[in-house]
């Protein structure tokens, strides 16, 4: 078996031994099943209301969710195993650095795809079992395009969590540092995307701003998940920026990918930076 | 072939310096002490060998490649000073875990675990572990796949006398079996009878390096002769300081002279001549000894040099 599966192996049995797998399923799964039935309970409505609105409801929430879990997972992958000793001793192996870290990458992918899976699918099951009358067909494809998303929005902050992981010199450093990234992807960017549009009073480009949202990768994951579903939706906030944007949904996909793979390779090169 | 090859290595990390102009090689089946005070440099020359570091300047070549090649690594084994491990899993389960890393079979985990005395504690977590329990996982570890040269920094911490004799034990047996071994340590008594070759290392220069029988020859510290229960101690006192031997009473009864220059077997003979004496020791400067003694005329040079 090749090293990096090695590596994979015990960060997934990590996550199965700690519980970190069954509680984030469970969480998504709460969650979801709760969104879908009570979302619409601010307009005065009970009950599951439509797809697009569940998944508009599923979307913000896993937006603030994704990365907190992903980072929460990650930060210590590096400056943990070097502060406990063992980094050292994996360093003297027959294995890269980049063999470690993508191991990790594996292990820690995979706990986020298979809690994604279970815990929105969990949801899905419920809707396609207790509403009468959904579409089956759109709602695979919605709740599959969904979960793929969130997965890869996952995969996207465990990147940056390797990268800060390489970074720092202490754990506390690490998760410090992780807070912030989430405040900044999370909160701070939309915030200041907004404040710029409010300021600027149409001073800026117009048809520059919407693509200021393709650097953020919750905005990215959102208006992947927003789209397709016709005039039924309506944005709100810097969502509505992105309906000036005009790009295919594959470029989307594409900057999604992108910002899967732009974070592991800084970390990566962090990591060989890194002394012994 | 040398199964390492320190060519004038120096390793600075920033503006500090701690190894000037290293030279030192290992054969085959050879076990090199690596002895020196805390900060000596003994575990920057490990690091140096496993690849963790690069060398400032010089060269170090691991069997005949470059250190960080993993063709290397897959026949070194390597035990750090202070080792760890995962606190959640159990001592068998870290083991398979490393086994795969290094692409060493899962039988050997067994056998590893009952050679270092782990067997009934296997299941248990590591977390619950002894300090002197770590280390002998840590040496499991170090074995696994059954490496060509083994480092071992600081190997006998938090042994008990009992598993430090049973680790020497089994380092005569992977010697015997061609196994080149780098062994770190400040504890010194013991260790003299499983090492061939001693490197006495001082803030990152090399003192003295060869077999013990050389460094006795090139320090010339005296062998103690002790006889205790004599009749006459001041008469053979009295002859021996007049002979130019430095005497010192020992106990009630007894003498201890300090035979310098291959002088130990005439004495040995006059003592058994005049007197009766009930016991006889005879002392060869041990491992701590010459120890000291380098360390001694190092730092008496470095003060005249400083003067």
């Amino acid at each position: 078996m090749s090293p990096v599966w090695n590596m994979a192996r015990k960060e997934f049995c990590d996550g199965l031994r700690n519980r970190w797998l069954l509680a984030i399923s469970l969480l998504f799964a709460v969650l979801a099943i709760g969104i879908a039935w009570l979302g619409a309970a601010a307009a005065g409505q009970l009950g599951f209301t439509s797809i697009a609105a569940t998944i508009a409801s599923l979307a913000s929430l896993a937006t603030f969710l994704m990365p907190l879990i992903a980072l929460l997972l990650a930060y210590d992958a590096i400056v943990g195993e070097d502060e406990s000793g063992t980094l050292l001793l994996l360093l003297t192996y027959p294995l890269g650095r980049g063999q470690i870290l993508l191991g990790k990458f594996v292990g820690h992918g995979l706990i986020l795809a298979l809690a994604t899976v279970l815990g929105f699918g969990c949801a899905m099951l419920a809707i396609a079992l207790l509403v009468d009358d959904v579409e089956l067909g759109v709602l695979l494809w919605a709740f599959g395009r969904f979960m793929l998303t969130s997965t890869l929005l996952g995969w996207v902050f465990l990147g940056l969590a390797y990268a800060l992981s390489s970074r720092c010199a202490e754990k506390s450093t690490a998760a410090g540092l992780a807070l912030g990234v989430w405040f900044f992807f999370v909160l701070v960017f939309d915030l200041a995307l907004l404040a710029l549009l409010v300021v600027g009073k149409g001073q800026f480009n117009p048809q520059g701003l919407p693509w200021l949202l393709l650097l953020n990768p919750t905005d990215v994951y959102r208006l992947i998940n927003l789209s397709g579903f016709g005039t039924g939706t309506q944005s709100i906030g810097v969502m509505a920026l992105g309906t000036d944007l005009d790009v295919p949904p594959q470029a989307l996909w594409a900057c999604l990918l992108a910002w899967v793979a732009g974070p592991l390779a800084l970390a990566y090169g962090m990591f060989l930076r890194r002394g012994a | 072939m040398n199964v390492v090859e320190i060519d004038g290595v120096s390793q600075r990390y920033g503006r500090a310096t701690v190894l000037h102009g290293l030279n030192l090689n290992l054969a085959p089946g050879e076990v090199l002490g690596l002895f020196g005070h805390n900060g000596a440099g003994k575990t920057t020359a490990m690091k140096l060998v496993l690849g963790l570091l690069r060398a400032s300047a010089g060269q170090v070549r691991v069997f005949g490649r470059a250190p960080s090649d993993p063709h290397v690594r897959r026949w070194l084994g390597y035990l750090p000073e202070n080792v760890t491990f995962y606190p959640q899993l159990s001592g068998v389960e870290t083991l398979r875990h490393f086994a795969r890393l290094k692409g060493a079979p899962m039988h050997q985990v067994d056998s590893l675990l009952e050679d270092v005395g782990l067997t009934a504690a296997a299941t248990r977590r590591v977390k619950t572990y002894s300090k002197g329990m770590r280390q002998r996982l840590g040496l499991a570890q170090a074995l696994l796949g059954e490496p060509r040269l083994l480092l071992l920094d600081e190997p006998t911490v938090g042994l008990d006398p009992f598993a430090t004799q049973d680790l020497y034990r089994l380092l005569d047996r992977l010697r015997a079996a061609g196994t080149s071994i780098i062994l770190c340590s400040h504890v010194l008594p013991g260790v003299e009878a499983h090492i061939n070759r001693a490197a006495i290392l001082t803030q990152g220069r090399l003192l003295a390096l060869g077999s013990l029988a050389q460094l006795r020859a090139e320090a010339g510290l005296p062998t103690l002769i002790r006889g205790s229960g004599l009749q006459r101690v001041e008469v053979l006192q009295k002859r021996w300081s007049a002979a130019g031997h430095v005497t010192r009473p020992w106990g009630d009864e007894g003498l201890q002279v300090a035979a310098c220059n291959g002088s130990k077997v005439e004495l040995l003979r006059q003592l058994l001549a005049e007197d009766s004496p009930s016991d006889v020791e005879i002392l060869a400067p041990s491992l701590e000894d010459l120890y000291r003694h380098y360390m001694n005329s190092h730092q008496i040079t470095a003060q005249e040099a400083a003067l």
